[in-house]
């Protein structure tokens, strides 16, 4: 479980994050919706440890990470796997050596062993027969799901995942959103996805989230979000015409 | 204000990157590539330049001397020891800042606002240790060499040269290349190489590591890397020539 304790964060004197405090469950994928701008990947760089917070605390199970040390923060860190928006794969590295280069860094697992594992997490994302393709030669959708198999590469405790449908079409953005729910499932682990994708919301957000300019606005389950009454996430939700539309039926009292 | 700012920053980057690195076997690694990338890659560059300005200064320095009064080995003498005492050293890592610098500075800056560092440091990897100090040791085992190379080289050029062109006779040449030589003259040629070299990486990864922002400003930090690197050689290269051989 994470814990997240009245955080703030400025940058340049211009207050990003204010006052958040948010618990984010195991076993379940927590989602944390907003604008874009609206501080949601400042929050989850503060929580995995790459921006320091101005105040507030951060507890990982209870031990509080952000009051460590860096080789302390580093133990906690190996626990963590985390898919960037632009899946931050190694240019220079083979798929395999991607996955691999955590069990390199910090196992002493043999040769046999390391690549077994990363067939395993290949496997698992359904890539098959591009170990030795370069991130180059993949497509985005490719790219993301090797991005999630380096994630889960050392077993982690922890998922983070930065906008993952951010430049995907909406068939492979579901088989993304689907795969990152069955690991968190399957691996019980805390996963917290940042996202503005509302069919993600809806198809794997066990927690909901939303922040609106830096502050925590409104947070419930994903059957909640369509029912609120926030004024805020209301005009988030139903930004899209068609949105707008079930926003009518529902005001109608017809069911969406 | 501004410049102790960045001079701290610069430290501060210099004591992550000299940190023990996270494991020993992947930093060795790391090395042979670097010394693949940044050392062999600029021995073609190198062999080219001091070729060439090896041939230029025998032609020039033979054109400049061609009054009977001046003995013809000068010729060989001005080539060793402009070679020796500063194209080698000082020019070529005026080269290298360009090739090296600015290939340093947009691989690290692409690296960080592509979020590979992020992706390093989540995983709890030392991505300055990691990334920076390799490209460093390969750059300070590697520099000396190129700076030998470059030496044999040129020298080696400008006695072709001399001789095709009949401006000096080969007996001329060699003499001119015995004549007072110092011996540490070439110590003190690859005591500045070690040094720029350290400059060149160091600068270099300290302006691709702190870019933020898209495709242009990882241009613009390879710029600077390549401006700062070249001032920097040549304010060290007076306080080293001071240092090695003042009176």
């Amino acid at each position: 479980m994470i814990t997240v304790r009245h955080i703030s964060k400025s940058f340049n004197g211009k207050k990003v994050l204010h006052d958040v405090s948010i618990d984010f469950e195991r076993g379940k994928t927590n989602l944390v919706i907003g604008q874009s701008g609206s501080g949601k990947t400042v929050l989850l760089k503060s929580i995995v440890g790459l921006y320091g917070v101005d105040e507030g605390e951060i507890i990982y199970d209870n031990i509080i990470f952000n009051k460590l040390n860096f080789m302390e923060q580093n133990n906690i860190r190996k626990q963590m796997g985390m898919l960037f928006q632009g899946s931050a794969l190694f240019d220079s590295f083979t798929v395999e050596e991607n996955i691999i280069f955590p069990m390199d860094m910090f196992t002493t697992m043999s040769k046999k062993e390391k690549i077994d594992r990363a067939n395993f997490c290949l496997n698992r994302v359904n890539i098959l027969n591009a170990n030795h393709l370069y991130p180059s030669e993949l497509s985005g959708g490719m790219q993301k799901r090797v991005g999630i198999a380096r994630a889960i590469a050392l077993n982690p405790k922890y998922l983070f995942c930065d906008e993952p449908n951010s430049g995907l079409d909406p068939k492979t953005s579901i088989m993304i959103d689907k795969l990152i729910k069955e690991i968190t499932e399957e691996f019980n682990i805390t996963t917290i996805v940042n996202t503005h994708d509302m069919n993600s919301v809806m198809e794997i957000g066990d927690k909901v989230v939303f922040i609106f300019e830096g502050e925590i606005a409104w947070e419930g389950s994903s059957k909640d979000v369509l029912m609120s009454e926030n004024e805020k996430l209301n005009n988030f939700v139903f930004a899209t015409p068609l949105t707008k539309r079930l926003k009518a039926l529902r005001n109608n009292s017809q069911p969406i | 204000m501004l410049f102790l700012q960045f001079l701290g920053k610069y430290f501060i980057f210099q004591r992550k990157v000299f940190s023990k690195p996270d494991n020993y076997k992947m930093f060795y690694k790391q090395i042979i590539r670097e010394i693949m990338n940044l050392g062999m890659n600029s021995l073609g560059i190198v062999i080219i330049v001091s070729a060439f300005i090896g041939v230029v200064m025998t032609i020039q320095t033979a054109y400049n001397t061609s009054n009977p009064l001046i003995p013809r080995y000068l010729v060989g003498l001005t080539v060793r020891d402009s070679i020796l005492l500063e194209f080698s050293s000082t020019i070529i890592a005026l080269i290298l800042a360009g090739k090296v610098g600015s290939s340093i500075s947009s691989e690290i800056g692409t690296m960080r606002v592509s979020e590979q560092i992020d992706a390093l440091e989540m995983m709890g990897v030392n991505s300055a240790n990691y990334l920076v100090l390799p490209k460093i040791i390969a750059a300070l085992i590697f520099n000396p060499f190129l700076t030998l190379v470059s030496m044999i080289i040129g020298i080696s050029g400008g006695y072709i040269a001399g001789i095709s062109t009949h401006a000096v006779t080969s007996d001329e040449f060699i003499v001119g290349l015995q004549y007072g030589f110092t011996p540490f003259y070439i110590t003190y040629s690859l005591i500045k190489a070690v040094c720029f070299a350290f400059v060149i990486t160091s600068i270099s990864s300290f302006q691709g590591y702190y870019v933020s922002g898209g495709s242009l400003e990882v241009g613009r930090c390879s710029t600077k890397a390549v401006v700062y690197s070249s001032i920097m050689i040549l304010f060290t290269n007076v306080i080293l020539t001071r240092l090695l051989l003042s009176i």
